[in-house]
């Protein structure tokens, strides 16, 4: 009996463990984006949260059409995917253009609270646009699993992970082996000297937000095919937490935010299991909070910060 | 210089300011092709600011900046490299967190031309062999040394026209100063026009051929360099004696 029970904690554990894998990736995808418009601007975005849900929602709606012309069910998903991202990439190169740029002189409370309106105009133009009830999604493309014991693991689960893991790779290659990484790097060092070498920093700062919000598009998609549905406010408490994992990650440092994202979705999925369901919001702030107090530079923090963007 | 000559840089009565306070104060100077010019004095004159003036970091208030006759005054510093104005900044400004190859390539950002760049970098490697040795060493690891040497490399990565270099010795210990003005002459003779910006009077005025003074953001005197050298005002404003 006692070994039997003893399982049964075995595979409770794993299974956790697999769930907070699966939560941590898509905070770590929405982390990211925080982590190196930081890099590049010094600029906490707080529009950020609103990419995630307009790749989530754009997903939704391309999947569905997608689907009604036809197409096979993993075509739809992979098209919807690409769309969506360059849907968002797009959409975060204009509220830069708009929001942003035109405030690269101005203090730095001036651009934080432009994000802040361009926040609430983006959910709020989702909301007009989409309505103020959930919007179910097609989770029967990713349906079925593995089944070990207690221990489950779904297709929509691995196919999280390995899209996450893919899009990180990728992202891993583009920032440091190729030459428009090597410039979004040393225009977050010193953007003088960027200039003086000939790189045009408007151009970069663009491109860092397209890939943030592509990426943060990526989890919106995820996030509505793990949950079965989206919301226009749906950007707002992932939105945070991916900042707290940022924050934690040490902000400005990929690794770090891949670190930070893992850790918040762990925490929050092992204080689900193990503690309250109720609570698992909580603690992505109580860290958050507790790393703003005794460690602001987060675990990657200036010291070890050669994977900064 | 032979009036019928057009300077490849001229600056004619340029104004650079800091929000209200002007740190330039209407500078004219000329620089003719395959020059060594040295502008000169003391810290807070406006040497920096005339460099960054010229490359449209600051953007001058007023007057000319003139490139191979053509008014860059409104062309954005980062397509300056391109045209062939390159500049070494105060402080070397190496990027901290990018490998020494890393930033040697940075200033190679703007070319196309691979064989070209190829060639370019074993000529960096073959002046300066300690960084061949460090290439997958991070920037910031450098000693200052190395760091003056990875400027300039970067510098050449970009294959100037004419170089802008501000205050390469400074912070360097004696043998490595000579090292580093054995190089400028060295880039010099290879055609390279350059504008060298010291604190080092002596040092500079022995190795430019014309010279101007500057003071407090204007300039006070223009001469041969070694006609600079040996007039008494200089000698004792900025050469210790
Ligand atoms: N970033 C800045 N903001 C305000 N004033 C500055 C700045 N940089 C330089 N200055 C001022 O401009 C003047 C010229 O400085 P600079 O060009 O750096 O002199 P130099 O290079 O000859 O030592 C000085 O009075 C200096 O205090
Ligand atoms: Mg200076």
């Amino acid at each position: 009996m006692r070994g039997s029970e003893h399982w049964i904690h075995m595979e409770f554990f794993i299974q956790q463990l697999i769930n907070g894998i699966t939560l941590g990736g898509v905070y770590a995808l929405i982390a990211l984006g925080y982590t190196m418009v930081y890099g590049i601007i010094q600029l906490i975005n707080f529009a950020h949260g609103e990419f995630f849900a307009a790749g989530g929602y754009m997903g939704v709606i391309l999947i569905s059409w997608l689907a009604s012309q036809g197409l096979h069910p993993y075509a739809c998903l992979a098209l919807a995917l690409a769309l969506s991202m360059g849907y968002c990439a797009l959409l975060a190169m204009a509220v830069e253009r708009l929001a942003y740029k035109p405030l690269r002189e101005a203090s730095r409370l001036a651009v934080l609270l432009s994000a802040l309106g361009m926040s609430i105009f983006l959910q709020n133009g989702l909301m007009l646009t989409q309505g103020v009830y959930d919007k179910g999604y097609p989770t029967e493309i990713t349906s079925g699993g593995f089944e070990w014991g207690l221990v489950s693991v779904s297709y929509m689960q691995i196919f999280i992970v390995g899209l996450t893991a893919t899009l990180l790779v990728g992202l891993n290659i583009l920032v440091f082996k190729t030459r428009i990484g090597r410039a979004m790097r040393a225009t977050s060092q010193d953007k003088v000297m960027s200039a003086l070498v000939g790189i045009n920093s408007n151009r970069i700062i663009s491109i860092t937000f397209a890939i943030g919000a592509g990426l943060a598009a990526a989890a919106g998609i995820m996030v509505g095919l793990y949950y079965g549905s989206v919301n226009y406010s749906m950007g707002f408490v992932p939105g945070i937490k991916a900042f707290a994992a940022a924050v934690l990650g040490g902000i400005g440092n990929i690794t770090g935010a891949l670190i930070g994202g893992l850790i918040i979705g762990m925490v929050e999925i092992f204080a689900a299991g193990y503690i309250s369901g109720e609570y698992k919001d909580v603690f992505a702030f109580i860290i958050l909070i507790g790393v703003l107090y005794f460690r602001p530079s987060g675990i990657m923090g200036e010291n070890i910060d050669d994977t900064r963007v | 210089m032979a009036d019928n000559i057009t300077p490849i840089l001229e600056l004619k009565n340029v104004v650079s300011a800091y929000g209200r306070i002007k740190a330039l104060k209407g500078i004219s100077l000329k620089v003719f092709p395959g020059e060594i010019v040295t502008i000169i004095g003391a810290n807070g004159a406006g040497k920096s600011t005339t460099l960054m003036t010229i490359c449209n970091i600051i953007t001058a208030v007023e007057g000319d900046i003139l490139y191979k006759g053509e008014r860059i005054n409104n062309i954005a510093s980062d397509i300056l490299p391109s045209m062939g104005l390159c500049q070494v900044p105060e402080g070397r400004r190496i990027f901290p967190r990018l490998t020494v190859m890393e930033n040697l390539d940075m200033g190679a950002f703007f070319r196309k031309d691979a064989a070209d760049i190829k060639h370019d970098l074993e000529r960096v490697f073959e002046l300066f062999p300690k960084l061949r040795e460090r290439r997958k060493q991070l920037g910031g690891t450098l000693s200052g040394g190395e760091q003056q040497m990875l400027a300039m490399g970067r510098a050449l990565m970009s294959s100037p026209k004419v170089l802008l270099l501000d205050e390469p010795s400074m912070g360097l210990a004696p043998l490595l100063v000579k090292q580093i003005f054995d190089i400028i002459r060295m880039i010099n003779s290879q055609g390279v026009t350059v504008v060298l910006v010291e604190q080092n009077a002596n040092l500079a005025l022995q190795c430019a051929q014309r010279g101007y003074v500057l003071e407090t953001g204007t300039v006070v005197m223009e001469d041969e360099a070694d006609k600079l050298l040996t007039n008494p005002d200089i000698r004792k404003a900025y050469l210790g004696e």
